[in-house]
């Protein structure tokens, strides 16, 4: 065989690594897109459930406003952050005031016994849920992307097409125990 | 062994269980036609049949199975944890939300089925609603949105629906050979007494047995259910949750009553219970790997 034809399909083999490196890249990030808007549909739900959590729970418990106005203002900083980060530490906040209007309900039997109160507990509690799938789902894709990012041969394709690694969605320190799991 | 070969081995062995049966039923028409001089007619029937019956699991196994274990659909009002957690866990896989199918029955277990992540159903007995908490119902969630997730599902699927009908036609032969309904034209009604189609028949079925038997291990290697299990962990990062479920499940000693050897494979947990002699069969049907064993290496995880 001769030069001419070697290198040839030596250029043609790196234009189709080229171009597969590059589509693989592009659905990936797509992935991640997706993935961040799925967080955002349950953030934007958790947000809603709260203004009736608030009402039910004023309607036993008057007195505790402290608390009232940590998850109202939680819950308003959530709805106005824009970044990544942003999202991941109000959310974080909204959980902890969460926490302390749940436990002053625990001093309410009426409340506590009352359907309504129930019935949005569970909601909360299944959307919490649904944040943190939604979010590690999102991780993975992170992972995944990043990976591809950052890994020899196509950090150099990545590198020169300008992708760069995403960011990851923090989890509280409490939730990051919960989640550990050893493989072997 | 990556998802992704996984899903191509899934989808192969389907083609090849498709071409398998085609060929076997139509074979066996054949054969009949041949006994019966009547020309090729028997073998066209068989061909057809056999054709329709691929296609019709193929596109049909999920309602077929469910209609055959009497499973009526789950609202998210009545069985608002089955429900959550199904959409939780379908978050976490990044799969489309599958349709939720209930059993009303006090025998603990669940099964998936469906062609793809697309037209997948997840059905759970009322008995496995009932016994489980949440954390243990994500994890048998998890088991089972990963056996759609590789096409396990349709796999199974289409041998349970391919199987039954194999089932179905060889009690139909046997009904019609014991009625006379199908005999050598040229035959006399003296002749019946000592019929050799029966010697045929017989010598059929202890070849057929086995062939079946092999399909349904050709679907359900043991492996697929380890797989499911370390995967399904991997989607809600707990795997005690799955262990304490399966405990539970085989604490519970009813037998799942819908249940048929043809869609054994296809639970979570056998659903005849383990240890049950009473029929030969089973031996060869043995589908699901020994749950102390799964247990204890989700418990190591």
């Amino acid at each position: 065989m001769s030069t001419p034809i070697i290198l040839l399909a030596l250029a043609i083999v790196f234009v189709i690594y080229l171009v597969s490196t590059y589509n693989g890249l592009i659905i990936l990030r797509t992935r991640i897109q997706e993935a961040l808007s799925g967080i955002d549909v349950q953030l934007k739900r958790r947000t809603d459930l709260i203004p009736n959590l608030v009402e039910t729970v004023k309607g036993y418990a008057k007195h505790e406003r402290g608390v009232f106005e940590n998850v109202t203002k939680a819950r308003s900083s959530l709805m106005s952050a824009s970044s990544l980060q942003e999202k991941a530490e109000a959310n974080n906040q909204l959980s902890t005031a969460l926490k302390s209007l749940f436990a002053v309900a625990e001093a309410y039997p009426d409340l506590k016994a009352s359907s309504n109160f129930q019935n949005l507990q569970r909601q909360l509690e299944d959307t919490e849920d649904k944040v943190a799938y939604s979010r590690q789902f999102y991780n993975s894709n992170v992972l995944d992307f990043n990976t591809k990012v950052q890994v020899f041969p196509s950090n150099i394709i990545a590198g020169m097409l300008g992708f760069k690694a995403e960011q990851f969605f923090a989890a509280t320190e409490e939730e990051r125990k919960k989640v550990e799991v050893k493989f072997e | 062994m990556t998802i992704y070969s996984q899903i191509s081995g899934n989808k192969t062995r389907t083609w090849v269980i498709f071409l398998l049966f085609i060929f076997l039923v139509s074979g066996f028409f054949y054969v009949v036609g041949l006994y019966t001089y009547s020309g090729s007619e028997y073998f066209v029937i068989g061909l057809i049949f056999s054709f329709a019956s691929t296609i019709g699991s193929y596109f049909f196994s999920d309602r077929i199975v469910l209609l055959s274990v009497g499973a009526h659909p789950a609202s998210k009002e009545e069985y608002f944890d089955f429900y959550t957690v199904a959409e939780n866990m379908s978050l976490s896989a990044g799969l489309p939300m599958p349709k939720l199918y209930v059993i009303d029955d006090s025998s603990p277990n669940a099964f998936a089925t469906g062609r793809d992540p697309k037209h997948a159903v997840i059905c759970a007995t009322t008995g496995l609603l009932s016994i489980l908490n949440r954390g243990e119902l994500e994890g048998v969630i998890a088991h089972e949105l990963s056996h759609i997730k590789n096409y396990d599902i349709l796999l199974a699927s289409v041998v349970s629906v391919l199987v039954g009908t194999v089932a179905l036609v060889s009690d139909w032969m046997m009904r019609s050979m014991w009625w006379g309904g199908i005999r050598r034209r040229d035959d006399n009604d003296r002749d019946n007494g000592n019929n050799p189609l029966f010697l045929i028949f017989i010598v059929i079925v202890f070849i057929i047995t086995p062939i079946v038997a092999t399909l349904i291990q050709l679907a359900i290697s043991r492996k697929r259910e380890f797989l499911a299990d370390a995967d399904g962990a991997l989607l809600n990062r707990n795997p005690k949750g799955l262990a304490r479920a399966l405990e539970k499940i085989s604490q519970d000693k009813h037998v799942l009553s819908t249940a048929t050897t043809s869609t054994a494979h296809l639970f979570i947990l056998n659903p005849f219970k383990e240890g049950k002699k009473g029929n030969w069969l089973l031996g060869l049907f043995n589908t699901h790997p020994p749950t102390e064993e799964r247990i204890r290496i989700l418990r190591g995880m």
